[in-house]
């Protein structure tokens, strides 16, 4: 892999990351428990693609081969997508959106804090532009997890039962392959095995409030930065990319 | 430089450019022109940055911007968007916040961080109460939270601090 190449595969990580999680956020559009909650649901889908639209038009840039964030979000199959497997996991019932929601704020929120440094400019203003996003959104989803958590018997056990069956999605996360440790000499990208402890930190102390359990680190799936994804990923694109696939010259 | 006189009309001719969300404001008092500049073929560049990575209301400014120049006979042009240093609340201008509240939205608080962290105190933009709550972080649009008044129980829309 070129210089190039791999910076075009760190930018579709971290684009892909935000388009999949808001097209997941957007399927609570008119079914969410209460509106003030569908709101906020759709909101945070709506910053999360325009995060997605800033990294993958600059993608697309680096590649040099005329992509534009439409074509690299409509045109690619699943072994192309390069988001975390834990975004694609279905919405479940609201305890599972916001576990998961959870989870992934807590991390994005480090990840942006550390690539609103990169040497790369560009980067480094996408980064800061969504961070401040970011701090609603993790805020907003550890209200969720203490208010449920902390609730009746039902919302905890629910909430308690989310955090379980995501659990293992959560190391890939941390994950260091050959494109991220190239990003970290570069002084580009984010070293994202160093920011484990202090998101342990913050998340241990949102569960104890919760009066949640810990789960214990049982087992683990990855795959995302090679593209192998759940079986999930084919249907968010069918649907996402139906579209502009059956009508390529449409306009809007 | 734009010539003083083309930069004036300019920046009278952006003022006239409201927010589509917010149609009191305008793109001025909103604070998202950074700069009025000159290309190097004498053209001017307005900067503009987007209030949040999502706002759907981003490309709707750009193409009002664009077609109020036209209108006013300033036909060759670039507009660019720019994302850094990242929008904040804390640009919008002494006037746009005056509008905010007249509008019934409570405009932010001017405090930065701390605001950004929720530690801020709203009035109630109806009877100017600060007994207020926050009912959702998330509003009608991606810039806007909502309270309601303990004392006069109105809803209303905070502009919230980015
Ligand atoms: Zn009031």
């Amino acid at each position: 892999m070129t210089d190039k190449d791999m910076l075009f595969d760190y930018l579709l990580r971290l684009g892909d990351n935000s388009l999949i999680l808001g097209q997941r956020l957007a399927e609570w559009c008119g079914h969410a428990p209460m509106l003030e909650e569908d709101l906020a649901l759709t909101n945070i889908g709506l910053d999360l693609l325009g995060q997605a639209r800033m990294f993958l038009s600059y993608a697309g840039e680096v590649e040099g081969n005329g992509r534009d964030e439409d074509r690299l979000a409509y045109f690619r199959d699943t072994k192309d997508w390069r988001n975390l497997l834990l975004l694609e996991q279905p919405n479940g019932d609201f305890a599972m959106t916001m576990a998961r929601q959870f989870f992934f704020d807590s991390f994005q929120y480090l990840q942006f804090e550390a690539l609103s440094n990169s040497t790369d400019e560009r980067l480094a203003g996408i980064a800061a532009k969504s961070l401040k996003e970011t701090t609603y959104h993790r805020r907003h989803s550890t209200d969720w997890i203490i208010r449920l958590g902390d609730g009746t018997d039902e919302s905890h056990e629910r909430m308690q039962r989310a955090i379980e069956a995501l659990w293992g999605y959560l190391p890939e996360m941390f994950d260091m392959d050959a494109v991220d440790e190239a990003m970290v000499v570069d002084g580009i990208g984010a070293d994202v095995a160093a920011l484990r402890p202090e998101w342990d930190e913050y998340v241990n102390g949102v569960l104890t409030e919760a009066t949640l359990t810990r789960p214990e680190d049982s087992w683990s799936v990855r795959g995302s930065r090679e593209g192998k994804h759940s079986e999930h990923l084919g249907y968010i694109l069918a649907e996402m990319q139906f579209l502009p696939r059956a009508y390529p010259d449409a306009k809007w | 430089m734009v010539a003083l006189a083309t930069y004036n009309q300019i920046e009278n001719i952006l003022a006239l450019v409201k927010d589509p969300e917010i149609p009191v404001l305008s793109i001025a008092d909103l604070g998202i022109i950074r700069r009025i500049e000159t290309g190097e073929d004498g053209h001017p560049i307005i900067a503009i940055t987007p209030t949040y990575s999502g706002c759907p209301a981003t490309e709707v400014i750009e193409a009002d911007i664009a077609s109020m120049l036209k209108l006013h006979g300033i036909t060759d042009f670039e507009i660019r968007m720019e994302i850094s240093p990242a929008w904040t609340t804390d640009w919008i201008t002494a006037e746009g916040r005056r509008k905010l509240a007249e509008y019934g939205v409570a405009p932010p608080a001017n405090k930065g961080k701390a605001a950004l962290l929720g530690q801020e105190e709203i009035a109630c933009p109806q009877c100017h109460s600060k007994r207020t709550e926050l009912v959702s972080e998330f509003g009608s649009t991606a810039c806007k939270a909502q309270y309601r008044c303990l004392d006069c129980l109105e809803p209303f829309d905070y502009f919230k601090c980015v």
